[in-house]
Formats: C-alpha cells, sequence, structure tokens
C-alpha cells in the first residue's frame, strides 16, 4: 500500500495496514486485494455477486473485523454486496467505512450494501466512515444500504459518520427488531461546498419491548443540501426516539422530516429535531476563555459532531 | 486599576447606562446591587466587552480596552461568568474546564475546582454541559470555569441565582478563598446580603447610573432604604 492509501485507510478504520491475525478485508478499486479469517469468523467472497459473506459463529467473543474499502483510481465505480451472520450470543465489533481518494476527472462511486442477520442475544458494535479527498474534479459518490434485522434479545450500536469531501451521498437504512432488540444508531454528518446528502432511516419495532435510540447530528456549510428523513413504526410494546440536531451557515439548506408511527396502543415514540446556526452565546462564552471566533465556532462543531 | 469613564450605552433608543464613571483597585471585591433593569448586567458586559459603550472609556491597568474584543480582554486576564450560561451539546465538563484554563487539566485539577463549588467531581467530569444538567448545576460549573482561569479581574453576573441554599454556602465559601488572594480583583452582581458582607465596596447601579458607591460599613446599613419601593405600597 502506498502512503495515500494508509492515510486514508487510518481515517476511515483507523488502522494502517491489514491487521495480520485478525478478521480482514480490504476492498480496493474494485477489487479484493487482502483478506483473512480467524476461528471464529469467516469471511468468504460471494460466488454470485460482487461481495462477501462475515460469519461469526455462536459465543464468538473478543472479535474486531476490519472490512474497509477505498477507491483511489478516478472513474471507479463499485456495487457490493455484503451480508453479515452473526451468531447467537457473539459480542463482535464491526469496523467498514469507505474512502474515495479522486485526482481525475472522472466520478468515482461506491455502493455498499450490507446486511446484517443478528442472532439472539448477539451484541454487535458497528462503525462506518466515508472520506472522500482529492484534488480531481471527479465527484466522489457514496450510497450506503444497511438492513438489520435483530433477533430476541440482540443489541446493535451503529456508528456512522461522513466527516468531509463526500460529493453526494444517498444513504437508506431499514432496520427490523424483534422481541426485546436494542438498537442505538449515531449518525454524524458535515457537508460543505455543494454537496449534497439524503439519508432515509427506517426502525420497524415489531417485538415486544424492543427499543431503538436514533442521534443524528449535522453540520451543513457552504451551499450544500442535506435531508433527514427517520421513519419510526411501532408493531407491539416498544420504545423510539428519534434526535435531530442540526447546525446551519453559510447559505446552507437541511431538511428534518420525521415520521413516527404507531401500531400498538403501547408504543411510545418520541420525535425531536432541531435545526439552527450556532449559538451567539456559546462563541462569546468560548471568547471569554481567549478563543478567538474561529476557534471558538471550531471546538463547537468538534463538540458537536463527537 | 480598572477605570470607566463617562460610560454610556444605548439599545433600541433606550438609554441602558448614562455617563457612568468608577474605579475599581487591584484586589478589591465590588458587589454591584440595584434594581431589576437597572443596567447591572449591561455595566458588566461593556466590561467584558460584549457590548460596545456608545460613549466612554474603559481603562484597565493603563490600556484603553474600549475598542477590544472579548478574546483580546480575556487573554488581558479579565473573565466573566454568565448569569445564564450557554450549554454546549457534546462538550464534557472536563473539557470546558480545559479550554477555560488554556490546556488540558489533570484529573486532579479539574476535580479541584469542581468541588471548589460544591459538585462531586466523579459524577460530572464527563457529562455533557448540555441540557440534560439542572439549571444550578450548569451554574456551578459555570463559576467554575473561571476558577480554572488565571484571572486578574473575574466578573460574576449573579452568581447566586438558580443555586440551591446548601451549594450557596459552599459558594459564598469559595467567594471569601478568591478574595484571600489578593492578586484577584473581584466584580459581582448580587441581591444577597450574605454576598454584600464580603465586599470590601459596594455600588448600587440603578437607572444607568452609580446612585451611591462606598466602602461596604457605609452602603449596607442603609442599602434598604436606597432601594426603591414598590409604588403600589406606597
Amino acid at each position: 500500500m502506498q502512503d495515500k492509501e494508509k492515510q486514508l485507510l487510518e481515517m476511515i478504520a483507523g488502522i494502517r495496514g491489514f491487521q495480520p491475525g485478525t478478521a480482514f478485508n480490504l476492498r480496493m478499486n474494485g477489487e479484493g486485494v487482502e483478506r483473512h479469517s480467524t476461528e471464529q469468523v469467516t469471511i468468504r467472497p460471494k460466488s454470485d455477486q460482487n461481495g462477501i459473506d462475515i460469519i461469526v459463529k455462536p459465543n464468538a467473543k473478543e472479535e474486531s473485523i476490519h472490512i474497509p474499502v477505498l477507491l483511489t483510481n478516478s472513474g471507479v465505480s463499485d456495487l457490493v454486496y455484503n451480508d453479515f451472520y452473526i451468531g447467537e450470543n457473539a459480542q463482535v465489533e464491526i469496523v467498514a467505512g469507505c474512502g474515495i481518494h479522486n485526482d481525475g476527472c472522472d466520478t468515482s462511486q461506491h455502493d455498499g450494501i450490507h446486511t446484517f442477520h443478528i442472532g439472539k442475544n448477539a451484541k454487535v458494535t458497528y462503525t462506518e466512515k466515508h472520506i472522500g479527498e482529492g484534488n480531481g474534479s471527479g465527484a466522489r459518490i457514496l450510497n450506503p444500504t444497511t438492513i438489520v434485522h435483530m433477533e430476541e434479545g440482540s443489541y446493535m450500536e451503529m456508528d456512522m459518520s461522513q466527516i468531509k469531501g463526500v460529493d453526494s451521498t444517498k444513504r437508506n437504512t431499514e432496520c427490523y427488531l424483534q422481541e426485546k432488540a436494542k438498537l442505538v444508531i449515531s449518525e454524524r454528518l458535515m457537508t460543505h461546498g455543494d454537496q449534497y446528502a439524503y439519508s432515509d432511516v427506517s426502525v420497524y419495532l415489531n417485538g415486544a419491548g424492543s427499543v431503538v435510540q436514533i442521534i443524528s447530528r449535522s453540520i451543513g456549510k457552504d451551499t450544500s443540501t442535506q435531508v433527514f428523513h427517520p421513519i419510526a413504526v411501532g408493531n407491539a410494546p416498544c420504545r423510539a426516539h428519534v434526535q435531530c440536531d442540526s447546525i446551519l451557515m453559510d447559505q446552507a439548506k437541511i431538511s428534518s422530516i420525521p415520521e413516527i408511527s404507531a401500531n400498538h396502543v403501547d408504543a411510545q415514540i418520541v420525535h425531536e429535531a432541531a435545526i439552527g446556526k450556532i449559538n451567539s452565546e456559546q462563541l462569546i462564552k468560548l471568547q471569554t476563555f481567549g478563543l478567538s471566533e474561529e476557534e471558538a465556532e471550531a471546538v463547537i462543531i468538534e463538540g458537536f459532531l463527537k | 486599576m480598572l477605570t470607566l469613564s463617562h460610560l454610556s450605552f444605548e439599545a433600541n433608543g433606550n438609554q441602558i447606562i448614562r455617563d457612568l464613571s468608577a474605579e475599581i483597585e487591584q484586589g478589591s471585591f465590588t458587589v454591584i446591587t440595584g434594581p431589576n433593569g437597572g443596567g447591572k448586567s449591561t455595566l458588566a458586559r461593556l466590561i467584558m466587552g460584549m457590548a460596545q459603550p456608545k460613549e466612554g472609556r474603559i481603562v484597565w491597568k493603563g490600556q484603553d480596552i474600549t475598542q477590544l474584543s472579548v478574546s483580546e480582554r480575556a487573554k488581558l486576564g479579565i473573565g466573566y461568568a454568565f448569569q445564564q450560561p450557554p450549554r454546549f451539546k457534546g462538550m464534557s465538563v472536563a473539557k470546558l474546564l480545559s479550554l477555560a484554563h488554556g490546556r488540558e487539566l489533570s484529573h486532579e485539577e479539574t476535580c479541584g475546582y469542581l468541588s471548589a463549588v460544591g459538585l462531586c467531581a466523579n459524577d460530572y467530569l464527563n457529562r455533557d454541559v448540555d441540557a440534560s444538567l439542572s439549571g444550578g448545576e450548569v451554574k456551578r460549573i459555570e463559576i467554575a470555569t473561571l476558577l480554572a482561569r488565571d484571572l486578574e479581574l473575574a466578573i460574576f453576573d449573579e452568581p447566586e441565582a438558580g443555586i440551591d441554599l446548601w451549594s450557596f454556602a459552599k459558594l459564598v465559601e469559595t467567594f471569601g478563598q478568591l478574595h484571600e488572594n489578593k492578586k484577584l480583583s473581584i466584580l459581582l452582581i448580587s441581591h444577597q446580603e450574605r454576598i454584600m458582607n464580603m465586599a470590601d465596596e459596594i455600588w448600587i447601579v440603578e437607572n444607568g447610573a452609580i446612585k451611591r458607591q462606598g466602602k461596604r460599613a457605609e452602603i449596607l446599613p442603609s442599602l434598604m432604604e436606597d432601594l426603591p419601593s414598590c409604588e403600589y405600597k406606597k
């Protein structure tokens, strides 16, 4: 790997190499580059389409799975299907993410379709970071789809962030929760220039005692546009809390379109949304510590997207 | 140390501060009191640079700071505690105190500042300064941010507002300790007799001007006579 690729890998997955001895799959410019499995986690390529199956044995513990994707050649368009099968009682951490470095004039695009099947009482932490960079005029496009099926008593934490450099993104997330399943989704997004980001998150709470918490924080700069469309549907005694907070800067535009439905008398579903510019009192407070207005703004944004 | 000369300030055509002049000595503890809407908070904001006077000068240790920004005044050792502190999503108490201090504080140092305002440090270090904290908690953290700074002038706008009785006692003790350190001058807006009892000097600000000022012993005994009574009671 070249330095450019190592840097991208570090930004999206917090690693600089192939992580020998762990479950690992690196996809670069539309092809699998390096793959290894462990005793508890098998990663194998699909025979009928692009992508991999990740199979975690029941009761697997302390497994950290990295499946990063890099696009460093201009003009690559990559569609990939990754299916995760998490065995009962397993506890795993999965780090995905995509980094695009486009110095050319052609569009680079990665559409990753991830489907999770999470077994009874399994616990999954999923982190997905998206970053775009490079000086080319070619667009950097990411359209991730994530589908999650959660069995009884399972737990999933999804942390999805896209902080800079992606010109256009359309994210689709669908989750289906059985009895006592608990899902926590954190979305962090910052757009700048004339970028466009659209996010559909649909959560269906089908089992008694299922819980979902969605926290979305975003910052829109320059003339960028963001649209959020969180949907929570309660079909059983359940709890859902959706919170969308956005900071608007420059001439950016942000829309938050919540949709909540309760089809059971004991479904409790709450949605909160707020869009506004940075609070001037916050800026002044930090200036009373000696920070400049620009430094204060940076500190507020950093904390907000933490 | 701080000289206010003929300050005036207008907002929406209303005269909020009228030709106000005063001085603060190094190491002194000055309490500003007076009726609501009299201009106390505006005066404090003018000193910190959060508002610009229409006329007049502010001189700090011989330097005219009238045109300096909030940040520039902060760097000269002036600090300000808000009456209603802003909250920050995603900013931990420890991070806010480190920002106030100007460098990363150790666990021990952070705990020291929080304990000084009556907060059990371990419960708060990693909590965010957001809507999950009560008004009193945010207020105490606000005061801790001033303790964490290396200040020469600390301005407090009604620090007691929104704080429960137990914490108030702790706060009075903290101000007492601050005052013992004669390097720090304190300018504090308050209506509390216990706080006024610690003051070297008291200013009664009413209708945008200092109606009376003097040593605590001169002002405090007759303070109630100075404050306007309710028209309805007359």
